[in-house]
């Protein structure tokens, strides 16, 4: 068996999940700030991937990122960069689809965010940065774990934008989800069979994980009997 | 050596124009109902709130002043603010909390173990704010402010969230903490007796001003406002048509009272306290005959809801307070003559 749609599955996932991750959290903290008529349109901007079709996800990368198209002749010409049909390209896609995950739920997080916690720190004497990444982002853990889990899963089980967007090449642009696509297409119903239970067997180790993070997390907090606190 | 506040900040239909003026070494309460704007004037002072106008100084140091278009970030105010609910980080444990006051990395450690055992924390150091008792959480907020060595002290109502039979232990000691810090103590609160305890001077803030700065005991023996009198925990209170000699017609209880000094011309109210009404008395100065609505008994004394001759139906009853045996003694009647004593009138503006 080919393992290569695993590997391609996996880092284009992990990649698009480390760049939702800043982008999400940076988008959700100050897209809080902003007046709310501005607020309301990013949002909706913001939002927007998680209910469109994949398709159309993919045709709008297409039609900047195409070798015709601006952004896409740029790059080949500056760099000799296609940015479409390679592996890397379904970064693009998943990222933008998964993104919304991550930035709802990292806002939802920040808006339950107790503000005093933060004049606090201010009136301490703690600088904006310290504040955010020692009380806002601990606060907001749960949230953000959370948001950055869903993305993962989304973005490893992206199938619509990537196709169009990356297409379906055996050994370089195949995922995961293109193959089971594939392979059931020409009638090899024994390997995306195949595909499929390697598929489910990683969604549960992701979502295993989830748990056990959660409980540890949960363990960690708890108050004991002695009033004291494991490590 | 004093914090001078006066600002002025619109918010929606609501505005905010404070000024007063808060001595060091003393405890300065601002009085007001909720929603008077209290939080926000501390607020404004920390610095986490920009007031519209006017200016902030705290010995000489001006905070904020929008002419000069001075506006110090909260970190370099040194104000110290004690939140409702304290605002402890939950992700962190007693020590580390107060560890984030301490500027100077070097004397962290030594700053928080004295702070630990000044605030009694001994044994509580490595436990989170959730693991402590209501008091326990406030003695580590405040140990945090004093990490930070303000030059100021801002309280946000402190005591709302204990329990009652924990708040009298937590007030006496925050008094006891509160007269060893010498820099300014600003004190919210809605709750009149302990700005009567705890501070030496206060003023009244009603939807969203200020009135002027009195000597607790001026505000609360003679009450010059409606608004003061109200939130000094007054429930008798009349509308007055002033009359000749020092007499006032006091119209909803349809009485002409005699108040022993001259009335203002800009007098508005009458208002007396439950418990300087006198029943029964002899002599008969000012009295009014009244008949009993309602008699409620409460913990350790007998409210009496009356209604007065000049009183609408159920509207402004006459609330008299008397021991549980006095009242047993008047026999419990359904009509009572009052006497509400000139000396315990008090004339009221609006």
């Amino acid at each position: 068996m080919d393992w290569y749609p695993l590997l391609n599955s996996l880092r284009i996932a992990a990649v698009s999940t480390v760049l939702i991750f800043f982008l999400g959290i940076l988008a959700a903290y100050y897209v809080a700030k902003l007046p709310r008529l501005v607020k309301g349109v990013l949002d909706v901007v913001l939002t927007l991937p998680l209910v469109l079709p994949p398709t159309v996800v993919g045709y709008f990368l297409l039609r900047i990122m195409g070798p015709q198209r601006p952004l896409g002749a740029w790059f080949l010409e500056q760099f000799d960069l296609r940015l479409t049909m390679a592996w890397y390209s379904a970064i693009f896609a998943s990222a933008v689809v998964a993104f919304p995950l991550m930035y709802r739920t990292a806002r939802g997080a920040f808006e339950s965010f107790d503000q005093n916690l933060a004049y606090a720190a201010q009136t301490l004497g703690r600088s904006n940065t310290w504040i955010f990444w020692r009380v806002r982002m601990p606060y907001c853990r749960q949230g953000i774990i959370a948001g950055t889990v869903l993305a993962f899963a989304r973005a490893l089980g992206e199938y619509g934008a990537t196709a169009m967007v990356a297409g379906y090449t055996p050994g370089r642009t195949a995922t995961i989800s293109t193959t089971v696509y594939q392979l059931w297409r020409t009638g090899d119903d024994e390997g995306a069979m195949r595909w499929v239970l390697v598929n489910l067997a990683i969604s549960a180790v992701v979502l295993l994980a989830v748990n056990m993070l959660e409980r540890k997390d949960r363990r960690q907090r708890r108050p004991t009997a002695s009033g004291e606190v494991a490590p | 050596m004093s914090l001078v506040v006066d600002i002025r900040k619109q918010l929606g239909a609501f505005r905010l124009d404070v000024s007063f003026e808060a001595e060091s070494g003393a405890i300065t309460g601002l009085l007001g109902a909720s929603g008077c704007g209290k939080s926000v004037t501390l607020r404004c002072i920390a610095g986490v709130e920009r007031p519209d106008e006017g200016r902030i100084v705290l010995d000489g140091r001006t905070l904020f002043d929008a002419e000069r278009h001075i506006d110090l970030p909260p970190q370099k105010r040194r104000v110290g603010y004690l939140f409702q609910n304290y605002a402890l980080f939950p992700n962190m444990t007693v020590e580390q909390n107060i560890a984030v006051g301490v500027a100077d990395r070097r004397a962290r450690r030594e700053t928080v173990e004295r702070l630990v055992e000044a605030f009694r924390l001994e044994g509580q150091e490595r436990k989170y704010p959730r693991q402590l008792s209501g008091g326990q959480q406030q003695r580590t907020a405040l140990a945090r402010i004093l990490a930070s060595a303000p030059q100021a002290l801002l309280l946000d109502e402190p005591f709302s969230a204990l329990d009652s039979y924990l708040r009298w232990q937590v007030e006496l000691e925050l008094a006891d903490r509160l007269a060893a810090f010498p820099g300014p103590t600003v004190f919210v609160t809605h709750a009149r007796e302990e700005i009567y305890r705890l501070c030496s001077r206060a003023c009244v803030l009603d939807q969203g001003r200020s009135a002027p700065m009195q000597s607790v005991k001026e505000l609360f023996g003679a009450p010059a406002t409606l608004s003061a009198c109200l939130l000094s925990g007054c429930k008798n209170i009349s509308r007055i048509r002033r009359l000749e000699g020092g007499r006032v017609e006091a119209l909803d209880w349809g009485a002409v009272l005699e108040t022993g000094r001259a009335v203002p011309e800009d007098c508005t109210h009458v208002g007396i306290r439950a418990h300087y009404i006198l029943p029964r008395p002899d002599p008969a100065v000012n009295a009014v005959p009244c008949r009993v609505e309602r008699v409620v008994e409460d913990v350790f004394s007998t409210v009496v809801m009356l209604s007065t001759p000049g009183g609408r139906e159920g509207l402004s009853l006459l609330r008299l307070e008397l021991g549980k045996a006095d009242w047993a003694a008047l026999g419990g009647p359904q009509e009572l003559t009052l006497g509400l004593p000139p000396k315990d009138l008090m004339l009221l503006r609006s």
